[in-house]
């Protein structure tokens, strides 16, 4: 299949891990921020690859772990009202908050629909006037596009029974208090492609001048990842701290401004909650005054409880990279995917998550 | 155990066997049901009688490639034989929804009936039942099939041996990719269609030509290859290492995959069966596999080895190793 055998060639894979091999014997950490990225590490059996001075650290790159058990509640409390139709992405229905998941909530009768995009949402809303049909808006910056473009359909196609439930958030102020943590000793940054291809390589300048950390933004293929960890070694054993595009055939510089200026048409920066990392200023987004009537908390009021992280749960270190999933006491026992305690084992793209199902080997 | 039923315990998956294990077999203890296996096999005095029963909900109920009718015929069929059993008939039990098209349950009759003439297995008995509109979704239907199993034939995953090689039919995932666009809605370039066809043509032929040499036979449907391998690789202690790279799929399988973000080592075949044969015979087997249509695309994708007991090891198309769990749901398209 094109675009995909050539970048997970056995050869090409080969040839790039020996090069790692031979570079240094330097201890290199580096952090792949991307649930994706974490996820395809996992799948093509990435970490054994490598050599054991190379650590791949998991940061806190998926949406759906990072968002709070107060607003996984407050979801799972408007899909009990019988008015509310709820559509989502499919990996956020498994999320349990401090009680159920929507998936408990559906088999008790909520009407929980999974969709592909957005839009899908709105051409239901249309299809039944009489109910209030709410998309649960969770993703960072590749993902929140779609939506807001989907409240201006809204808006053009006049349909005020459609809602959303903000809950976005956006990279640069988590990595930044990432950076700030003491406790964390990271290298170089493994920078997520897809959200690249929206906000742009030059987004991640400030980790470099003001944290001097090494930047490369990498594909999702083997050859991409090993491409990336290989100028990242390569930037750290020659003292160097560049913003490095290895995924040039999708990122620009520049990013995808058409896509972040309908976000800001539609969104505004807020503080924002993060699942094991706690409050963030200007992490998240909500929807601007003008469109404040998408808005579901709005709407209908909705409190958020504060969130409560459930006990021996350590998914706040791991997902600042100071501990690794068999550190936790409940990881495969008392938390497996198939009952998910932590954030990071929740989503199909967490660190626990990946490394419950692919596991390691010795 | 959950308080209420999720649909995830229909995935063929981790919540599935657990709802067996606690629930089922708690109160149901027959050694024979307590094997697990596609069909039970109990002895008689004309020789091994297989029997077995599947129940078939399937949305949408027409799906590119066929309907719920054909597939109803074939999954049993297959389920008798992966225990190589020669299926002999069928029953089938019909639950409508009031207000069904006539004209939609004449479609699927017809191919019920084609299916059966194909396979060379009748259906002898029947029964229907109506519910009011809402309380089913068009059309469920359960067939049920026995079948016979010559004396010395004993095709089970508890004779899989250290050194056995691992052969699948065909490409993986057709049934299941095809059944989640289609429902979707997603259009995909390409041809997909349902895999659905039954097996007992090609099981009987290697079980005749290669006597002693088939242990195990699974057709992996719900939970896909890497469920079925798991449940094996946990009831044996054994390892099963397979290569992704070996493993026959169809480009527009592999694309709709991608796309959707699914693994298709956990998507449902309808057609396909996955065999566990001794090494000294494994060219040949690959031969003879191939040699029948419904095997056409058959290959040789691993072995079992003493290496990680009971793990299922994948060597990835890059090259890497990594273990393969099984389903713990129903699969689900990522968010990004």
């Amino acid at each position: 299949m094109r675009y995909v055998d050539e970048y997970r060639g056995r050869d090409f894979v080969r040839s790039l891990t020996e090069k790692l091999h031979n570079l240094s014997s330097r201890p290199v950490r580096i952090m792949e921020v991307c649930g994706t990225h974490t996820m395809s590490i996992f799948k093509h059996g990435i970490r054994q690859m490598l050599p054991k001075h190379v650590q791949l650290i998991s940061g806190p790159g998926c949406p759906v772990c990072v968002t709070p058990s107060g607003v996984i509640d407050a979801f799972v409390e408007l899909a009990t009202r019988p008015e509310v139709i709820i559509t989502t992405f499919g990996d956020m229905i498994r999320v349990p908050g401090t009680g159920d998941s929507l998936i408990q909530a559906r088999a008790a009768g909520a009407d929980v629909n999974i969709v592909y995009s957005p839009v899908d949402a709105l051409n239901l809303a249309e299809q039944k006037p009489d109910k209030l049909v709410v998309f649960l808006s969770v993703g960072f910056e590749t993902t929140t596009p779609t939506i807001a473009a989907t409240i201006l359909e809204a808006v053009r196609r006049k349909i005020d029974n459609f809602c959303i439930f903000p809950a976005n958030k956006v990279m640069p102020p988590p990595l930044k208090a990432l950076m700030q943590d003491p406790e964390l000793q990271v290298d170089g940054l493994l920078c997520p492609g897809h959200v690249s291809i929206i906000s742009g390589s030059e987004s991640y300048r400030f980790l470099v001048e003001d944290y001097g950390i090494a930047c490369v933004v990498a594909g999702f293929e083997p050859t991409d990842i090993l491409l990336s960890i290989i100028a990242l070694v390569k930037q750290v054993q020659e003292g160097k701290a560049l913003v490095e595009n290895c995924y040039g055939r999708v990122v620009t510089a520049k990013g995808n401004v058409k896509a972040r200026t309908i976000v800001d048409t539609v969104f505004t920066p807020v503080d924002s909650e993060w699942r094991g990392l706690g409050s963030i200023e200007l992490s998240g987004l909500t929807l601007r005054e003008k469109y404040s009537s998408f808005d579901i908390t709005k709407r209908l009021n909705i409190q958020i409880a504060p969130s409560c992280e459930p006990r021996g749960c350590r998914c706040g270190d791991i997902l600042k990279g100071i501990s690794q999933p068999p550190d936790c006491p409940i990881f495969g026992n008392r938390c497996t995917p198939g009952t998910p305690v932590g954030p990071c084992m929740v989503s199909s793209e967490g660190t626990c998550a990946a490394w419950y199902k692919y596991g390691f080997l010795n | 155990m959950e308080k209420s039923i999720l649909l995830d315990h229909g995935s063929g998956g981790l919540a599935s066997q657990n709802l067996i294990a606690s629930l089922f077999l708690k109160y149901l203890k027959d050694p024979v049901l307590s094997q697990l296996e596609d069909a039970a096999v109990l002895p008689s005095k004309e020789g091994q009688l297989a029997f077995s029963t599947d129940s078939y909900v399937v949305d949408p109920v027409f799906f590119p490639g066929g309907n719920i009718g054909e597939l109803a015929v074939n999954g049993t069929i297959n389920d008798l034989a992966m225990r190589g059993a020669v299926p002999i008939c069928l029953s089938l039990g019909l639950i409508l929804e009031e207000g069904y098209a006539v004209d939609e349950l004449e479609e699927i009759i017809k191919s019920i009936a084609n299916a059966c003439d194909y396979a060379g297995v009748p259906i002898v008995t029947g029964d229907t039942k109506v519910v009011p509109r809402g309380k089913a979704d068009k059309i469920f239907i359960n067939t049920s099939g026995i079948g016979m199993v010559e004396k010395d034939v004993n095709v089970t995953a508890k004779q899989a041996r250290i050194g056995d090689i691992i052969l699948l039919s065909g490409t993986l995932a057709d049934h299941g990719i095809t059944i989640l666009t289609s429902r979707e809605g997603l259009r995909v370039d390409g041809n997909l269609l349902s895999d659905t066809r039954p097996l007992h043509f090609l099981a009987q032929a290697i079980i005749k030509d290669f006597p002693g040499a088939i242990h195990t036979m699974r057709d992996p449907t719900r939970g896909g290859l890497g469920t079925t391998l798991s449940e094996i690789a946990k009831t044996t202690n054994l390892c099963m290492e397979i290569d992704e790279q070996a493993i026959p799929m169809q480009n527009e399988v592999r694309a709709a995959c991608e796309l959707m973000g699914l693994d298709p080592l956990y998507l449902a075949n309808e057609g396909k069966c996955m065999v566990l044969a001794a090494p000294e015979h494994s060219r040949e087997i690959l031969h003879k596999m191939r040699s029948i249509p419904e095997g056409r695309d058959s290959a040789i994708i691993g072995r079992v080895s003493e290496k990680h007991a009971g793990r299922v090891v994948l060597t990835t198309e890059s090259g890497g190793r990594r273990l393969v769990e099984p389903l713990s749901g129903e699969p689900l398209p990522r968010i990004c």
